[in-house]
This record gives structure tokens, sequence and C-alpha cells, in this order.
């Protein structure tokens, strides 16, 4: 069973606690788009095998929605920030990069 | 190849067994092939198969990573079934359960396809709703199949409790010629064929990259050494995403893990096949005797091939309501496949940015059902290089395009 800290309340939560919401820092386009871009935000998702940084609301919990980095190939979570941020805090690809020194990087 | 038949056994029954020859061979890779197929699941050797038979191209290669049919083909629950609610999966879907209907003639290898009838519970207004007007559009597509009354459930499935407090049995969508088969005898029965007509199966060789010039791919580079081909089939299910990466294109599909549990084997009891699909549940008694049980995926992408374990506590609560007499059963095993999820819950079988290669993928929970046809459509494809009237719906472009071919709402559950 995957463990995962809620950010906010630094539960130590188990995943019968938390809702998944698949890939985070997705860049969201509207009306105007082109089809590619259109595509790009709708279905074309990174699907890694890997490092993956996602979505997890705190269902069970406080409620909110925080991010995770973790690894889809052993389910090791690298740690949780808050939503409210646009790409993966450093510290956060510290430990990445400690973890798995050939990791490509984020994007 | 030597002939399977009732006089081969008595032959060896003869001869202390001693004349069986193996069902394939185990060659070293050539430099090239006309094809390669990367990926040996049932999808792959079908379409090796196909290549084969329909098209007469017999210089291919199938990479296995691990060995023939241990990724999904070998983990389903083995529901074959084509009561889809859209023209191009129900044309594709019966396609490949009529293919399935000769299939152990064709190959000369038992594969055990029972059409003992699948039975779609209807558990809400609004899935009655669902499947009429599915029952109703299998009629204008030549699917049989019909909208039957809870007394006909009964009839059909004696241990199903119709009367549930909280999910009563409303009907059901009932397609007689639905059933099961023997997963690995698919596999092996292919496998078995395409050998035979000279293909090399090439297993714990993992494809590590794809080398292409000028938007052509010239070959692939694998833990065997680099191997070289004219064309390029990609069909490795949960790890679509991956090698589509090593060819440079991005797919529209996530992995993840679905799982499945069979019960301790007891006397016959049940069969049909049933799916619940407002719970999120269903069953089927296999031959040894154990209830094969699914449900439905888990929630993040996953390439692990083991899912978590409260999914199954989920499934198993939900059915108990449906089926009273499993809540006294032990659960034997479990095991998880990693199955790859397009953003309509419909397969892609399309040619690629890259000129001669082609991929087949997005089956997702429910492409056993489909690997005859499937597979014929993908030979069809890779051999012309334009699909036919099969696939010529499937390709990955349709999610740019606006075109999607929906069943996530007929079948947005695991099968
Ligand atoms: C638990 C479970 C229950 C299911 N129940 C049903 C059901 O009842 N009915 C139904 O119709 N469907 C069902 N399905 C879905 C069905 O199993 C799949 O859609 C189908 O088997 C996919 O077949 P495939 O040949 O595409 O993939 P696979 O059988 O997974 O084959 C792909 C192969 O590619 C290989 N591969 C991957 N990467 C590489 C590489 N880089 N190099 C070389 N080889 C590679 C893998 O090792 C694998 O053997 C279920 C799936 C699961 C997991
Ligand atoms: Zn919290």
């Amino acid at each position: 069973m995957l463990l995962i800290e809620c950010p906010y309340c630094g539960v130590k939560a188990e995943e019968t606690e938390l809702s998944p919401g698949y890939e985070a820092h997705l860049k969201r386009f509207g009306p105007g788009s082109t089809d590619e871009e259109f595509e790009a935000y709708m279905f074309a998702r990174k699907n890694p095998k890997g490092v993956h940084f996602e979505r997890w609301r705190h269902a069970y919990g406080c409620g909110k929605w925080f991010l995770a980095a973790r690894c889809t190939a052993t389910l090791e979570v690298f740690g949780t920030y808050p939503a409210q941020v646009g790409e993966p805090p450093a510290d956060i690809i510290e430990k990445i990069k400690a973890r798995r020194p050939d990791w490509k990087g984020y994007k | 190849m030597k002939r399977y038949s009732v006089f081969a056994i008595a032959r060896e029954a003869l001869r202390y067994h001693t004349g069986w020859e193996r069902a394939w061979r185990s060659p070293q890779p050539k430099k090239e092939y006309d094809a390669i197929i990367v990926g040996a699941g049932g999808h792959g050797l079908a379409t090796a198969y196909y290549l084969g038979k329909n098209h007469g191209i017999t210089n291919v290669a199938i990479i296995e990573k691990g060995w023939l049919g241990g990724g999904n083909t070998g983990r389903n629950t083995t529901i074959i079934r084509s009561n889809y609610l859209q023209d191009s999966s129900a044309a594709i879907y019966e396609k490949a359960r009529s293919l399935y209907e000769t299939m152990s003639q064709d190959l000369n290898y038992n594969v055990m396809f029972s059409p003992r009838g699948v039975m779609m519970l209807a558990q809400t207004h609004h899935e009655v709703r669902g499947y009429l007007r599915t029952a109703h559009a299998n009629k204008l597509q030549g699917v049989e199949t019909e909208f039957i009354t809870p007394q006909r459930v009964k009839e059909l499935c004696p241990i199903l409790n119709i009367d549930g407090p909280r999910y009563p049995v409303l009907g059901a969508l009932w397609q007689p010629r639905g059933g099961t088969g023997r997963h690995d005898a698919v596999a092996w029965g292919y496998a078995r064929a395409c050998s035979a007509m000279g293909m090399d199966i090439i297993q714990q060789c993992e494809v590590k990259g794809v080398r292409s010039e000028n938007g052509v791919v010239k070959g692939v580079e694998t833990t065997k050494g680099y191997i070289g081909c004219k064309k390029l089939g990609i069909v490795v299910a949960g790890h679509s995403g991956q090698v589509a990466d090593m060819a440079g294109f991005r797919l529209p599909v996530e992995a993840v893990a679905l799982q499945a549990l069979v019960s301790e084997p007891i006397k016959p009891c049940m069969d049909v096949v049933v799916m619940a699909n407002t719970v999120h549940g269903y069953m089927s008694q296999s031959d040894k005797g154990e209830m094969v049980i699914g449900g439905g995926t888990d929630g993040f992408n996953n390439y692990t091939q083991r899912g978590s374990f409260h999914h199954i506590e989920e499934t198993l609560r939900a059915l108990i309501e449906t089926f009273p007499m499993i809540s006294r059963l032990k659960m034997l095993r479990q095991w998880g496949g990693i199955v790859d999820m397009t953003g309509d819950r419909s397969p892609i079988i399309s040619k690629t940015p890259l000129g001669n290669c082609f991929i087949n993928c997005g089956w997702g929970t429910g492409g056993f059902k489909a690997i005859p046809g499937s597979g014929w459509a993908m030979a069809d494809l890779m051999a012309k290089g334009e699909p036919g009237p099969l696939a010529a719906e499937f390709d990955m472009w349709r999610f740019k395009e606006g075109r999607f071919i929906d069943e996530s709402v007929a079948a947005g559950v695991a099968h």
C-alpha cells in the first residue's frame, strides 16, 4: 500500500485515504488554441516508467489537492508539495537526483 | 510441424510420449527481416500469423522481452464478447469473436473457446436505458444480443441474488455466443503456427531503441544486438509509451495496473459469465472450478504489475450483495497486469509519424477478446501500408481531431 504524506496536514496517509489525480503541472489550453495544443493538454500524457509528478487529493483527510513525485516503476515516493506551484520545487528535484542519478530531469 | 489429433495422442500413448516435438523453435535473430513485431502477446503473435496467412509475408521476427504470452495475454480473465455500442468497435470485436469460434481448428490447437454466454447486469435505471440502447445498436450491427428480464437472469445464473436491497438486478444485456477461452493457449497456438510458417519468435530479447533515418525505421536495438527491418509493428500493450518514445513520438496512452483473482476451486455452480458494471466487478467459473473475479483499474500510473490490495477488497465487497455465496469463499491467488488506457477507452491501430512503423495498442482492460480481429486488422495495415475497414477509425490522430470512439460509457469497466 502506498503511504504518501499530505503536505498540508503532515499526515502520512494510506492510499485508501487519498484519491489519485494523474499528471501534475499540465498547462491548460482553452478556446483559440490549436488542435495540437488541445490534444497535448487533454490526452498526450508523459506516462513515464520512472519519475512521475502527479496530483493527489487528501480525500478523507483535509480534502485538499497536493502534488507528489513518485516512481511508477518501484512505487517509491520522493516527496510531496502544495498544489499552488507551477514546477517541482528544487529540494524535491535534489532528492530525486540523489535517488536516481540517471534521471533525465523534469520536462 | 506435426499435426495434433486424436491419432497423434493414440500413437504417442503407445510409445511413452517420446514423439512430441517442441511447439516452436527458439532461433537466434537474423540480420534483417521484412517485418519485425515488438511484443509476443496475443496481439503481436496474431499480427504475425495473419501477415503470413493472409498476406504471404513470412520473413518475420516477433521480439519479446520476457516470455511469450507473459504480459496481459497471460494475466487476463478471458472474457470474450462483442456487444459494444459504437459501430467501429462492434465490427472489430465481432470479427474477433467470430474468429474465436473456429480458432482451434484454424490453428490446430485447442484454445478452449467456450461460448457459454455473457450477461452484463443492469442494476440501475440508467444502465437499463444504456443496455437497451446497446441491444438496439447490436441489432443494426448484426451482433446477436438481447435485453433479458430479471427472471431470465435468475434462470441462467441461479447463484445470483436479483433482489439486492442496494443494487437489485433490473435486467441484463445477454450475448449468448460470448464466453471465455484459454488465454495461454491462444498465445501458444499462434506462436506454434507462426513458427511453423518459418517466423522467428525471439524471447528474452528487449527492444531498447528504434533506429530511423529521414522518417523511416531501419531496425531496432535490442539486448541481443541490432536487428534490421523493412517494417516495424509495435504491439507492447502497457509499454507502448516507452517504445513509442524510442521511436520519437508520444501516444495518448497511460499505463495503470489492473488486477484479478481466483478463489479456491469449488463444484460447478455457474456456467455463464456475469459482469456487474455498476459495482465494478465480474465473475465466471474456470474449468478447474475456481471463481475468476476481476474489477476496475487502480487509479494511478503504475508499471509494477502489482496493484493495491484494497482494490481487491473493494471488488469483493461490491460483488457480495449480487453473489452472496462468495462471502464464504477463500481467495487463492491475485495478480496484476499493466494496461494501456487511451482517452476514449478504445484501441489504436494506426500508422505513425514514421513511414514504415505501425502501432497497435490501447486495448486497456479489454483486449483479450479482440486478439484475432486486431491481428487481422494490424496485418492488413502493415502489409498494405494503409488501414482496411476494420482499423480505419482507430488511428492515433482521432484524439487531435475529436473523432472519439467513446466506449467508456458502455464499457468503462474491466472485462
Ligand atoms: C487482470 C486483467 C484482466 C483482464 N481481463 C480481460 C478480459 O476478461 N477480457 C478481455 O478481453 N481482456 C481482458 N484484459 C485485457 C487483455 O489482457 C489485454 O488487452 C490483452 O491481453 C493485450 O494483449 P497484447 O498482446 O496487446 O499485450 P501483452 O500480452 O501484454 O503483450 C505485450 C508484450 O510486449 C512485451 N514487451 C513490452 N515492452 C517490450 C520491449 N521493449 N521489447 C520487447 N518486448 C516488449 C511484453 O513483455 C509483453 O509480453 C485483462 C487484463 C488484465 C491485466
Ligand atoms: Zn491533508
